[in-house]
């Protein structure tokens, strides 16, 4: 066991360290801070590998792991209390390697714009410990925190760094949405802090009897998941994601979508449904009802995007609708397709983003419409995009079609006309992802690219190195999921006991790939 | 102990001691304006401002744990003044907090002279008020201050009506005249203090009125003899609604809570930035400690005929406030309305009683270091020599002055109650403590008042990095000793009630007792 290094705090810390040092370098060496922190997350990504393989994936594991507690304010039962399940190992690993790629991603972006570079790179890196913090924290209270505080370094991620005229418009949508619900949830806190009496240790909630059905626990239920629903987000609070997914520079809006949003539904699964099991049940029907229009409308809404950005963005709201059916659905395969779908979805919206990024860097412009045949002279470019936009229509073969034929398979199981609407939602995405490929590298070429000496240079060392990772893990776990599968069935199996008896088990999760 | 017929006065010299000092470092101060050159007062005063309120906040430590009287007849205790938890905490508080903004008050470096009129009789923007701009201010400000400081100081030990009212006048008027002694912008100085000495003699006139009530209905003004009258007393209860109306307007007044609000945005603006701060720092403090006084001691056994119209009150000051605030373009008229808001949350503690004593004072105490740091932040920034109030003037901020911004920004983010700052962990105690005496209501509109209240805070901040810099940006005077002091103490408690707030909560929740309840 590696439970003798403290590593789940050093997740946490080593970033928040990183990030003060990179801020306290002078704005003229923009490079001794582009190494410095892509060295932090490095460091990070490397403490994370060493947390996954400390992890026991067995079966009678217990459900948090390597877990670890420091006294911080007493009165209020907050404590620096830390710990990992399957379902947050997977976010953490995310994470931890999305960053780095991130920031490779966006090494060239400020070199035209005057803006400090230093800040830039500490406020991803004081992003990432806010983040991670998130997924580890096992205190109710110690979570909100970090769930508040990450908005701070977003906020200026977009606002001060992002593109576009509406960028200031897009961060405090941003900021004041997740803020209105974050104060909703705030409430929620307290209330469930007065209610058992001044505890926040999650552990302790978990072990304890459950709350008695009722108004109460359906009030806090809604304090808690009003706020994941808007930062997941789900429909009918999505519409701050295309405003800021399309503002943000493409490697942040990566991490806002392949990353901050996931903590939304991994917060329902860690919090909602074991707190409040009660009311999970009585909502399941209109937050299904909810998740499969999403899938359905932003997909549709997507279609009509002029901008690459914001249809990116409003592509993931469709997915995020998958991943909200997948854990209400209530059976071990769904929701063990909606953890993966969190993961993968990063993977491919992630690579989706930066590929994104990489184009409208070349082209100064995000618009569909000043493309047009780019493919001839960006060749491997153009076909990392469209491997990307593939993988985010879950094609066979590609690690999110795991995911989201365990969430169908699942939901069959539970509510066979729901499923079935949602599967409208796949033949949808093959109509955004192929159309927005088609108009933007296929068909007649756009005379204005000619003009454009960037628009001829295909993918650099630096860019085909940040590629190849997420292309490789997303051929990798779609070929061979099973670890990652192995990874999240005891969390999910712990976490859908408070709300199902028995969790249905359609055939069994492992071997729907073989 | 005494048990002869012939009744003494004990006094507790001891008890008395954080007010005998600033007091009479007060009057000392009269007789330094007396007899010190003129060009030497300002260091003699600050010293000895310096000096008196840091030996009061030395007597309230060593005083700490007492819960007595400070005046006995023959053993029996008069509730004059009262040395309990809570007082004490508060005068402790108020010591502290006029402590950060008294350097401000002695700040000379940002402008030629300080922020204060030399003369303040000569007509203004007269030929020779425009030739005084250039002399040293008025030093009488520092024996004003330590006058009202003291001041407060008595007004939350006060245990009967005719002593908090004493107290009452005794910290206003000093604070009106303060008000008036802005050295730029005379009229609009002059009509705050004017706009601020009016209606607050008005508010003064209903505190003595509902005095009056208040002994017809109890047959004393001694606060737990209203209490106790409360349950037992057989003069009509039109007498008691009339009275606890009356002297809640008084205090509301001072709180600055809504519908009793209107001075506040003017007053703050037209003030002098240093009398501003100790105002919203200090004053706020005084005000609630008597309010949660006279509520918790006085009234608790009449909750339910106050309860709905201070409910009220509280609902309408924390969505007026904030709502108002949303469409300030001048910062201290933003930071004002904030106050306002602020007032709504800290009547919140109020109404839950005896629950919510000690985390009030923790908001109380996170609230002033933030805001009078905020207001030195204010007087930084300058247009040549006045301060560049209105917003747009902060444009851009961040490029010409990143640490003011950074400031700035931190501020701005604690106000709004983002965790990690105290903000956070001084509205969380306070709606927790909220939510636990079943004020839920009152927590839910607090929480959407804050929400309201993050857009005008977040709108500073977008000014200050978003937005390009005006070719006449205003300079920031970082090179201030005092004003620079006054930030960093005020930014360094707001990160460290933050991060470590069970300092202060385990001080706050061993004061939150008032004797006699």
């Amino acid at each position: 066991m590696m439970n003798e290094l403290p590593l789940l705090s050093a997740l946490v810390a080593v970033p928040l360290i990183g990030a003060v040092i990179v801020a306290s370098v002078r704005r003229e060496q923009a490079n001794v801070a582009k190494w410095t922190a892509l060295g932090f997350s490095i460091a990070v990504a490397v403490i994370a590998a060493l947390v996954a393989l400390g992890f026991d994936y067995s079966d009678g594991a217990p459900w948090l792991q390597q877990t670890e507690s420091y006294s911080w304010v007493e009165a209020w039962d907050l404590n620096l209390s830390w710990g990992v399940d399957g379902i947050a190992l997977l976010l953490v690993a995310l994470t931890a390697g999305l960053v780095p790629i991130a920031m490779l991603a966006a090494w060239r972006d400020l070199d035209s714009v005057k803006r400090s570079v230093p800040a830039f790179f500490a406020l991803i890196l004081a992003l990432e410990a806010a983040m991670l913090a998130t997924f580890l924290a096992s205190n109710v209270l110690l979570f909100y925190f970090f769930f508040e505080a990450m908005l701070v370094p977003m906020y200026f991620l977009i606002g001060s760094y992002g593109t576009g005229p509406r960028r200031q418009y897009a961060a405090v949508k941003f900021f004041l949405y997740s803020l209105v619900g974050g104060l909703f949830m705030l409430v929620a806190v307290i209330g469930l802090w007065v209610h058992n009496g001044g505890v926040f240790d999650w552990q302790t909630l978990v072990a304890a009897e459950p709350m008695e059905a009722g108004s109460l626990q359906n009030w806090l239920f809604l304090g808690f998941f009003i706020a994941f629903a808007i930062k997941a987000p789900f429909f009918p609070f999505h519409t701050w994601l295309p405003d800021a997914g399309g503002a943000a520079p493409a490697a942040i809006a990566a991490l806002l979508v392949g990353v901050m949003d996931k903590i939304g539904t991994f917060a329902i699964l860690r919090y909602c449904l074991p707190l409040f099991p009660d009311a999970t049940r009585t909502f399941a029907p209109w937050i299904i009802g909810m998740s499969v229009i999403g899938v359905v409308y932003a997909a549709l809404v997507a279609i009509g995007q002029t901008d690459l950005k914001r249809l990116v963005a409003y592509t993931s709201i469709a997915h995020f609708g998958f991943i909200g059916l997948g854990i209400f659905a209530f059976t071990q395969t769904s929701a063990t397709g909606a953890v993966l779908y969190m993961f993968n979805h990063g993977l491919a919206t992630g690579l989706l983003f930066i590929v994104v990024g990489m184009l409208t860097l070349r082209r100064g412009s995000a618009s569909i419409t000043d493309y047009g045949g780019a493919a001839k002279t960006l060749p491997l470019l153009a076909g990392v995009f469209l491997f990307a936009g593939l993988a985010s229509l879950s094609l066979p073969g590609t690690a999110p079609f795991i995911s989201e034929f365990l969430v169908l398979l699942g939901a069959f199981a539970s509510n066979e006309p729901v499923a079935i609407v949602a599967t409208l939602g796949i033949i949808l995405a093959a109509a955004y992802v192929l159309w927005m490929y088609q108009r933007t590298m296929q068909g007649t070429r756009n005379p204005a690219l000619d003009d454009l000496s960037a628009m001829k240079r295909d993918l650099t060392i630096r860019e085909k190195a940040l590629v190849a990772p997420l292309v490789i893990a997303i051929l990798g776990f779609g070929l061979y999921p099973q670890p990652l599968i192995d990874a999240v069935e005891p969390a999910v199996d712990n976490t859908l006991q408070f709300v199902v008896d028995e969790p249905a088990d359609v055939p069994a999760a492992g071997e729907t790939n073989e | 102990m005494n048990e002869t017929q012939t009744a003494t006065l004990q006094i507790d010299w001891g008890g008395l001691a954080p007010m005998i000092i600033v007091f009479a470092v007060a009057f000392v101060g009269l007789l330094v304006e007396a007899s010190v050159p003129k060009r030497r007062r300002l260091p003699v005063q600050l010293a000895l401002t310096v000096a008196a309120l840091i030996g009061a906040v030395v007597a309230v430590v060593l005083l700490q744990g007492a819960n007595t009287t400070a005046f006995s007849i023959g053993g029996t205790p008069i509730g004059s003044v009262i040395l309990d938890g809570p007082g004490l905490f508060m005068q402790g508080l108020i010591a502290v907090l006029a402590l950060v903004a008294v350097l401000l008050l002695a700040e000379h470096r940002t402008t030629a002279g300080g922020d204060f009129v030399s003369e303040a009789a000569v007509v203004a923007d007269s030929a020779a008020d425009v030739a005084q701009r250039r002399d040293p201010g008025a030093t009488e400000i520092f024996p004003l201050t330590l006058f009202a400081v003291g001041g407060m100081m008595m007004f939350v030990t006060a245990g009967d009506l005719l002593t908090m009212f004493v107290a009452l006048e005794m910290f206003s008027l000093p604070l009106y005249l303060l008000c008036g002694l802005a050295k730029r912008r005379r009229l609009i100085s002059q009509e705050a203090s004017l706009k601020y000495f009016l209606l607050g003699a008005f508010a003064s006139a209903f505190f003595v009125y509902g005095m009056a009530m208040l002994y017809g209905f109890a047959g004393t003004i001694d606060l737990v003899g209203i209490n106790q009258a409360g349950v037992s007393s057989g003069e009509p209860r039109m007498l008691l609604y009339i009275g606890v109306a009356m002297i809640s307007v008084a205090l509301l007044f001072k709180a600055a809570a809504v519908p009793f609000h209107m001075w506040t945005p003017d007053v703050y603006t037209g003030a002098p930035t240093p009398v501003t701060a100790l105002m919203a720092g200090c004053v706020k403090v005084a005000a609630f400690g008597g309010l949660l006084r006279v509520f918790n001691v006085g009234l608790s056994s009449s909750a339910w005929d106050w309860h709905t119209i201070l409910v009220i009150i509280a609902v309408a000051t924390m969505l007026g406030g904030a709502i108002f605030a949303v469409t300030q373009r001048n910062i201290k008229r933003l930071l004002a309305y904030s106050s306002i808001a602020n007032a709504g949350y800290l009547l919140v503690g109020v109404i839950a009683l005896g629950d919510a004593v000690g985390q009030t004072m923790f908001y109380l105490a996170a609230y002033g270091f933030t805001v009078i740091a905020a207001f030195a932040v204010v007087s930084l920034v300058r247009d040549g020599d006045e301060e560049a109030t209105h917003l747009s003037r902060w444009a851009g901020l961040g490029k010409s002055s990143p640490w003011t911004a950074v400031v700035f920004t931190v501020l701005m983010l604690a106000l709004a109650g983002i965790p990690f700052t105290s903000g956070f962990a001084a509205k969380f105690a306070l709606f927790g403590a909220g939510i636990e005496a079943g004020e839920v209501g009152l927590v839910v509109v607090g929480v959407i008042s804050s929400a309201i209240l993050a857009f005008p805070y977040l709108r500073v901040v977008v000014l200050l990095w978003l937005n390009e810099p005006a070719p006449d940006a205003p300079t920031v005077n970082l090179p201030s000793p005092m004003a620079g002091t006054v930030v960093a103490v005020g930014v360094a408690a707001t990160i460290l009630l933050g991060l470590f707030p069970g300092l202060l909560l385990s001080i706050v929740d061993g004061a939150s007792t008032f004797l006699g309840t």
